[in-house]
């Protein structure tokens, strides 16, 4: 009886987990559905099964080139990715393994700059890259979503480095490891698991900004952001085409997230069961 | 001494030549068919003048817009030549964020392009936007829908016609509206049509003392007679319906009639995408007998920002892309029937194109009867036929847009939404300092 129990809800949860899952995930599907039809089916209404046709793709492709964009977007987020975890792991350590008094208002302090519009900087950050000539660089905009993912990095790596006994790394210490020394070969081989997936999410939050990317860029830096952007029009027919676009540019952070899904759970929920 | 002179000389004109050579231009447009096919066409462009590039950037309307604003008020040099509205045109202008096009040269002939849609794009007398495309807003009907109302749409109807139209033509068994008309909020969307709705019925935004008028029994009438109309004849969820709702809903053969811009003529006349291609009339917007009809006026136009340093390249490109050349260029490629509208009488005086588009002498027509230098009855402060041509009008005409919508959707009355409206302009002009 308790066995059947047992059976049923695990049936039920799974049940309610795909039907979560297929909601979260439905969007992005008829995305992908609307991209195989033509434009005067895709205003038609709603249809799951598509004609098949790729002429979307291949006028998305004609009026303007996806791999220069595609290069960008992979560009922007590694980079911007890599520069935050360099800056990131040497502040999330200091405040983790030697917290002062006002660690935590730091801590707040950098959070709360995500709180705050971003269009409320567009006129200052606009004026800083024109003056500084960085306006469509790649540098400038490695840098601009370095900067915007970075209290998110810290916070990622605190918390992990925080599940981190700090015995281990006095240890270290003892044994005479320089600062450099455990925090290369101590500290981050024991946090592989919580770096790796703060790595994956900055790469998605790097890929998937609009804001920054579309105001900054013009032609040379512009990343896939502003290739999906390109094809939306108030006037006349162009949904076939758009969801063509989209799911040119959310494919590869897509297939990304399949293979690493085990790390991204596993980073995320790092430290979560005790 | 000679050899040196002519050692400096050459050196130079290398110089030159190669920054001649090196230079490209920029240029932000919008994605609709037109830009994209000109994208295509610039071969033409690019071989009569080896020495510059061209790069596109392709921006949704909207984000274009705010783009470039940012760009051309901080000076950012992003872009040489800009693709805007009759809306911006008369306040960047007076801003001085616009060069003025006075070297389009010799061949150009300025006085072709369509004087309603110049004016809209001059400010004392001097043209700081060429036209790329342009349109008015003009009556779409179903002839067979009309024939079985037993009724004739006449060239130039009257609200009450399209009232009694509309009537007669709702068969909601069937699925047919009498009537489609945009109830999506946004200063461009809604307002658009109400604002150019509006001047037919005397009423305006402003009085010359840029007192909002939304108290006046004109407003009154313009809205109740629309949110009537829509109540009784119009579509389920109207209040969400912009321009490609309410195309996908007449194409689908659920509207009898739609009053929107004269570009959905060539949409709702192709078999390809709609099932009433056959059966599409076409009529001057409607008016009440006070002398204005309720049609717009809009031009995608191409403009050169003041903080350019490749001014000459830039203008030499908005020449070629307006040009009468550039109408016949696309004729010979893809058949008059696809050469952008709405900028150059000689374009309708060719009878290639009349036969090719038979809509063109309407579309001419609706133009030419909107006038942006005096859009209403009674006089007004400012230029514009579906908008006010002043840096607060997208805040506020979206701000209306949305109380407007509401009145259309049921959730506020007729009444309520004015008087909403009146105070949401009366703060906002005050707070520009408009009203002392």
């Amino acid at each position: 009886m308790a066995r059947a129990v047992t059976t049923q809800h695990k049936t039920i949860a799974t049940a309610a987990a795909w039907i979560v899952a297929l909601l979260i995930f439905f969007p992005i599907l008829y995305t992908i559905i609307t991209s195989f039809k033509s434009e005067q089916e895709a205003i038609q209404g709603f249809a799951l099964i598509p004609s098949g046709t790729t002429e979307s793709y291949a006028e998305v492709q004609a009026q303007s080139g996806y791999f220069k964009f595609f290069l960008n977007s992979v560009i922007l987020s590694v980079g911007s990715t890599v520069l935050a975890l360099l800056i990131a792991v040497p502040a999330a350590w200091s405040m983790a393994f030697s917290p002062t008094k006002r660690t935590k208002d730091i801590l707040m302090w950098m959070l709360s700059t995500k709180m705050m519009p971003a269009v409320a900087v567009l006129f200052p950050i606009y004026l800083i890259f024109r003056d500084g000539g960085l306006l469509d660089s790649r540098i400038g905009l490695t840098v601009m979503l370095m900067l915007i993912n970075l209290p998110i990095v810290v916070w990622m790596l605190y918390t992990y480095f925080r599940e981190i006994p700090g015995e281990i790394l006095e240890a270290a210490r003892m044994d005479g490891a320089s600062l450099w020394n455990e925090i290369i070969y101590v500290l981050t081989p024991m946090a592989v698991p919580g770096i790796a997936s703060t790595m994956l999410l900055n790469i998605i939050l790097a890929w998937n900004e609009a804001f920054w990317t579309i105001r900054l860029t013009t032609t040379d830096a512009a990343p896939l952001t502003a290739f999906i952007s390109s094809f939306s029009s108030p006037q006349g027919l162009f949904w076939a085409k758009l969801s063509a676009a989209s799911t040119l540019a959310i494919a590869p952070i897509l297939i990304m997230g399949w293979f690493s899904q085990k790390q991204l759970v596993r980073g995320l929920t790092f430290g979560a069961v005790k | 001494m000679k050899l040196r002179t002519l050692t400096l000389g050459l050196l130079s004109a290398s110089a030159l030549a190669f920054a001649a050579h090196a230079e490209s231009i920029t240029i932000a447009t919008v994605n609709n068919g037109d830009m994209v096919r000109m994208q295509k066409l610039t071969d033409d462009f690019t071989k009569a003048n080896p020495d510059i590039q061209l790069n596109w950037v392709t921006l949704e309307e909207n984000v274009l817009r705010e783009r470039v604003t940012t760009d051309i008020a901080t000076k950012g040099g992003q872009y040489d030549v800009m693709t805007i509205g009759t809306y911006e045109v008369p306040i960047w202008a007076k801003q001085s964020w616009l060069l003025p096009l006075d070297k389009l040269g010799d061949d150009y002939d300025v006085k072709d392009i369509i004087p309603a849609i110049a004016g809209g794009l001059s400010v004392d007398g001097k043209l700081y936007a060429a036209p790329f495309y342009g349109e008015s807003s003009f009556v779409m009907y179903r002839k067979d829908l009309m024939e079985k109302a037993g009724l004739k749409m006449p060239d130039a109807p009257t609200w009450d016609f399209i009232k009694q139209a509309a009537d007669k033509m709702t068969d909601r068994a069937n699925g047919v509206n009498g009537v489609c008309l945009r109830g999506k909020a946004g200063w461009g969307e809604n307002m658009a049509f109400l604002t150019a709705m509006s001047n037919s019925f005397g009423a305006r935004w402003f009085d010359e003392n840029w007192k909002p008028q939304f108290d006046q029994p004109e407003w009154k009438n313009t809205l109740q007679f629309y949110v009537d109309l829509m109540k009784a004849d119009g579509p389920e969820g109207a209040s969400s319906n912009g321009f490609n709702e309410n195309l996908a809903l007449f194409q689908q053969g659920k509207c009898g009639m739609w009053i929107d811009a004269t570009v959905a003529a060539s949409f709702v006349s192709d078999p390809k995408a709609s099932k009433v291609a056959d059966k599409v009339g076409y009529a001057l917007a409607p008016d009440t007998g006070l002398g204005k009809r309720g049609n717009w006026l809009w031009a995608w136009s191409l403009a050169v920002p003041a903080g350019t340093k490749k001014a000459d390249a830039a203008e030499k490109f908005v020449s070629w892309a307006t040009s009468k050349h550039y109408a016949e260029l696309v004729a010979s490629k893809e058949g008059w029937a696809n050469v952008p509208p709405g900028t150059r009488s000689s374009l309708y005086a060719n009878p290639e194109y009349q036969k090719a588009a038979p809509f063109a002498k309407m579309t001419l027509d609706s133009i030419n009867a909107a006038d942006p230098t005096h859009p209403t009855v009674k006089p007004v402060p400012y230029v514009g036929v579906q908008f006010v041509a002043i840096p607060e009008f997208q805040g506020l005409g979206t701000t209306v847009g949305q109380l407007f919508s509401a009145a259309l959707a049921g959730q506020s009355s007729v009444d309520d939404a004015l008087k909403q409206a009146q105070d949401a302009a009366t703060a906002a002009m005050t707070e520009g300092g408009y009203i002392k």
